[in-house]
């Protein structure tokens, strides 16, 4: 460790020496990812941090108030893309403050009970496995009904449009939600983010995994809208969560800003990587995501803590490469198609 | 980004307002442990002051931490903006093609 000390850096909080190339790019992939998925990724982080000797204690607040940041930064790039609707951000907001609350009562009502810790666990897992059915059964439809020659939805071809009956539940208020191009009853999204919520808060989770597709599959928002529209939700519980952990003393700031540092670029890439992504491919890579988050919960559940921390950051890896080539290849084909539209001028 | 700063700002408010009864609701779990920042072994000015104030004023530190990941993420956010916008790419429109 002398050789390489300028290697590692004294986090003043934890009291602990971390290798901080390593929080860099935990930051990056995490930012790769999230920025691409739209959601915070905590599941990612917090095993990595546990990896770089940070106490299972820090690793949760540090996570999160890391999440927060990096939401901030790609929910400004998803802005300028036009891919968050605010107002759908906003009335969501209600029904996911209400509903985290009433999870978390939840849970606290069953602790007193009793052992809930393995309950939640499983309940965790029966959802992973639904959102991942839900996301490659839409995907299945969407190819036959691709193949069959169907085009109905106004983007292409869909495969689950559950979205189109609740939009026939007409309670007043009505609202017009611009960015995500429909018109629905409010009661919808608060409903729909309620549930979410209470899940969200039930689970101990940020939520961005069980929103995203809630937003695709029950509100009816176009893919990439949905990524931009639950960042913004992730940044606003995210600082939220960053407070309640900071209250507890269970954040390591200096940490907190180096992962920001490589997120910073990360997001970059990943938001940018949506610009030339189709929407099923970004839903088909979050089921390949989701579903490994699923098996590495069950092999914690069993005591195989090594091989779910090996399974997440070969999914983390994998995935990051993939968001990066459609980032690097998108982007050179429109420079390339740039270059030759000037030449053509000239 | 007038839109964006200004949707922060009142859902920021919001939080502060009702961050109380939050704080109230989530609490319990790992309350009972109990970490002292070791401020005898830190150099840096800025690290002691950070770890001082860990130890002797957690509220003030909590509000810091939010504050500071809030300002460092939008600084970042901007710098990256500026960065990105001389790559030559479109950075403002994409077209939403679902499959």
């Amino acid at each position: 460790m002398d050789t390489a000390s300028w290697l590692y850096m004294y986090m003043p909080i934890a009291g602990v020496n971390i290798f901080w190339p390593g929080l860099v790019l935990i930051g990056f992939s995490v930012g790769v990812i999230g920025g691409f998925f739209g959601m915070g990724g905590a599941w990612m982080v917090t095993p990595g941090l546990n990896i770089l000797g940070f106490p299972m204690a820090f690793a949760i607040g540090t996570d999160m108030a890391h999440i927060a940041g990096k939401s901030m930064i790609s929910t400004m790039r998803h802005s300028k893309f036009g891919n968050v609707d605010y107002k759908l951000g906003l009335v969501m907001l209600v029904g996911t403050m209400i509903g985290i609350e009433c999870g978390a009562q939840i849970v606290m009502y069953l602790e007193r009970l009793g052992q809930i810790g393995s309950v939640v666990r499983w309940v965790y897992v029966g959802f992973l496995a639904l959102i991942s059915w839900m996301v490659f059964y839409d995907y299945y439809k969407a190819v036959s009904k691709k193949r069959a020659g169907v085009v109905e939805g106004e983007h292409g071809t869909e495969g689950i449009t559950w979205y189109k009956t609740l939009h026939k539940i007409r309670i007043p208020p009505m609202v017009h939600f611009k960015h995500a191009g429909f018109v629905c009853s409010a009661w919808l999204p608060i409903f729909v983010s309620f549930l979410t919520g209470v899940l969200a808060g039930f689970l101990g989770i940020g939520g961005g995994l069980l929103r995203m597709p809630a937003l695709v599959y029950l509100i009816g928002c176009p893919t990439h809208i949905a990524v931009g529209t639950d960042l913004f939700e992730v940044m606003i519980s995210g600082l939220y969560g960053a407070f309640t952990y900071a209250i507890k003393g269970r954040i390591e700031l200096v940490a907190v800003f180096v992962m920001l540092t490589g997120a910073a670029i990360g997001a970059q890439i990943g938001t940018v990587a949506t610009k030339y992504a189709k929407g099923y491919g970004i839903r088909l890579a979050f089921g390949i995501a989701v579903v490994c988050c699923m098996i590495s919960i069950v092999l914690k559940q069993y005591g195989f803590s090594a091989p779910a921390a090996v399974l997440i950051l070969s999914t983390i890896t994998l995935i990051c490469l993939y968001i990066i080539k459609i980032m690097f290849q998108g982007a050179a084909q429109e420079l390339r198609d740039k270059k030759a539209g000037t030449q053509a001028q000239m | 980004m007038k839109r964006f700063a200004m949707t922060t700002m009142v859902v920021l408010a919001a939080c502060l307002l009702l961050a109380p009864g939050w704080a109230w609701a989530a609490g319990g779990g790992a309350s009972e442990l109990v970490v002292v920042a070791d401020t005898r072994i830190i150099d840096n000015g800025l690290m002691r002051y950070v770890a001082n104030l860990y130890n002797t004023d957690v509220t003030l530190f909590a509000t810091w931490a939010v504050v500071l990941t809030a300002f460092w993420g939008a600084f970042l956010g901007f710098l990256m903006d500026f960065c990105m916008k001389r790559t030559g790419l479109d950075l403002n429109s994409r077209k939403i093609v679902e499959h």
